[in-house]
């Protein structure tokens, strides 16, 4: 039937319409009385990588399986490449990566993984990609035999196998070594190199500062935040460093420049924003010597992607 | 460092024709039956074994004939039982359960798709199951005699209201209820479905029952088309009854995760 192939080819080539990936207005999502999603707001760029942050129970899952098709929205709009996450003919045209599982225990990961392949019309070669990421030599393992980072990684080379337009992938690098971490980056790289769009979860600050063109941090089912890594993080710099806990910080800001700021947090770590330069580091170094404070690690920084993060979130265990 | 630029991601999305999509399902779905050491146990060794042992030996009184005469159709019918529903309840209930089947609904594939698969590898292995079952039948001496292929649509209706239950269990069950049940209800059957133990034994009133069961219609029609009979209306009736109501709840109630 090659007409099937044809058709359904023609309805994306990946090439940019001036859809976006993905576009979410007022998403709500209930769980009898929970509501994980509420009114949550978010455009990804066609062609970028986009990082969903927030800590557990944020909501990212669930936005990401409404995309995906599983979950059906309890209110808002939710458009996948310009179509109703429902739409049939939108499966081709996405890759996915669950957070967990999909993979029979007892299939061995390279027949698994040829046996997808063959769901699509033109797939990757599943050997070549199994060889690039460092799955070769397990072609014939069961799926329950692999370590989590390979299971991991054979659940990523599905995601990518029908060379699709558009990649969900829900929390990637989580519990993966560093290699097959980087593996994966390598792979988000190229991927977003050859034109695809993808849609990631993290919890790893570094992973979405490296990543991605633009970060939303999510919280309490909405976006408290978006934009680059670089406007998130801002221009401003900071000095850090490590002293025994309880300096007086009071006695020190009035030794620094008008519209400093200096703060403990937490315990004998300390952060002082404001004018940071060459005078601000030696006024602090200066009271640090006069009142016997020895100080370790001090720099001077730009603030992470983390930093913002725990100031939106918040600090508490939830 | 791992480098994909040997790859070619561009996307060119498509879906492969449903053809290819099915076969491929159906081929993993056939490599993990018969990899499966229960399941060959069930849907094969233990047939079998059944058959050889109550063709040989007067283990239960079989009235006239040559003992595999009786036994060899109702082991076709076991055989039909064990792999389309106890096998296949099982397997789908660990499907559902490890997200297997949800993981399925993000390709490709559509939900059709994949039952026509499941169809596909169920009669696939069921052509297996009675290649070995009659093969060792005729060495035992069986003979078949009549409108042979009027076996045929009774295994297909028998196949599909099996199906039915089995995919009823598997979608509504938690998945070690659907191991237990399916395993619990293979039994039962094949101890009160006529398969080796005539029906006329048990009373009157309890037989009536007896034979509105899925597996004694099945196992009392291949009986009759198989030693000369004509077509078994009520069984084939019966039969019909089972695949559309199973088929119909497990549409209705299948839980997909």
């Amino acid at each position: 039937m090659p007409g099937v192939d044809d058709t359904l080819d023609s309805t994306g080539g990946g090439q940019d319409d001036g859809v976006p990936a993905v576009l979410i207005d007022g998403l709500v999502k209930r769980y009898g009385s929970t509501t994980a999603v509420a009114g949550l707001t978010l455009t990804c760029a066609r062609g970028a990588v986009t990082a969903i942050l927030g800590p557990n129970g944020a909501g990212k899952t669930s936005t990401i399986e409404i995309c995906e098709g599983f979950r059906r929205p309890d209110g808002g709009t939710v458009r996948v490449l310009g179509m109703d996450p429902a739409d049939p003919r939108l499966r081709p045209r996405l890759g996915i990566m669950p957070q967990t599982g999909g993979v029979p225990p007892a299939a061995r990961a390279g027949e698994w993984l040829r046996t997808v392949s063959r769901f699509y019309a033109h797939p990757l070669d599943p050997d070549a990609l199994l060889g690039l990421l460092g799955l070769a030599g397990h072609a014939r393992t069961p799926y329950r035999r692999l370590s989590g980072g390979q299971q991991q990684r054979l659940s990523l080379a599905a995601a990518v196998i029908g060379r699709p337009e558009l990649v969900f992938l829900d929390e990637p690098t989580a519990g993966l070594d560093p290699q097959a971490r980087h593996a994966c980056w390598d792979l988000v790289t190229a991927l977003r190199a050859a034109g695809v769009s993808v849609v990631l979860t993290t919890h790893q600050m570094d992973e979405a500062e490296k990543l991605s063109d633009h970060v939303v941090v999510v919280d309490h089912g909405t976006v408290v935040a978006s934009g680059t890594p670089q406007s998130l993080t801002g221009a401003e710099r900071q000095l850090r460093f490590r002293a025994r806990p309880g300096l007086d910080l009071e006695e020190l800001l009035a030794a620094l420049p008008p519209g400093s700021a200096a703060k403990e947090s937490p315990s004998g770590h300390y952060i002082i924003e404001g004018q940071v330069g060459p005078q601000l580091l030696a006024t602090v170094t200066a009271w640090c010597a006069a009142d016997g404070v020895t100080t370790e690690d001090l720099r001077i920084e730009r603030r992470t992607l983390e930093d913002v993060f725990l100031e939106l979130t918040g600090r508490e265990l939830r | 460092m791992t480098t994909f630029a040997t790859l070619d991601l561009k996307p060119r999305p498509g879906a492969a024709p449903l053809r290819r999509m099915v076969l491929a399902q159906a081929g993993a779905e056939i490599r993990a039956t018969l990899r499966n050491g229960e399941q060959l146990l069930l849907t094969l060794i233990i047939p079998v074994l059944l058959l050889a042992g109550f063709s040989a030996a007067p283990l239960v009184d079989l009235g006239d004939g040559p003992r595999v005469d009786f036994v060899a159709p109702g082991i076709l019918a076991l055989a039909v039982m064990s792999t389309a529903f106890t096998g296949q309840a099982i397997a789908t209930g660990f499907e559902r359960r490890y997200g297997v089947l949800k993981r399925l609904g993000a390709t490709p594939l559509s939900r059709s798709g994949l039952l026509l698969a499941k169809t596909v590898a169920v009669v696939a292995v069921e052509a297996l199951q009675v290649a070995v079952i009659v093969a060792v039948a005729l060495a035992l001496g069986w003979s078949p005699h009549g409108e042979l292929l009027w076996a045929v649509p009774l295994l297909l209706l028998g196949t599909a209201a099996f199906s039915g239950l089995g995919l009823l269990m598997a979608g509504t069950l938690r998945a070690e209820a659907t191991l237990a049940g399916a395993n619990l209800v293979y039994l039962v059957l094949l101890g009160l479905g006529g398969v080796l133990f005539p029906l006329d034994r048990f009373p009157a009133g309890v037989q009536r029952v007896l034979e509105l069961l899925p597996i004694s219609a099945l196992t009392s029609g291949l009986r009759a088309v198989l030693s000369g009979g004509g077509l078994p209306g009520g069984a084939l009736l019966v039969l019909l009854c089972w695949a559309v109501a199973a088929l119909a709840l497990a549409a209705r109630t299948f839980r997909w995760e």
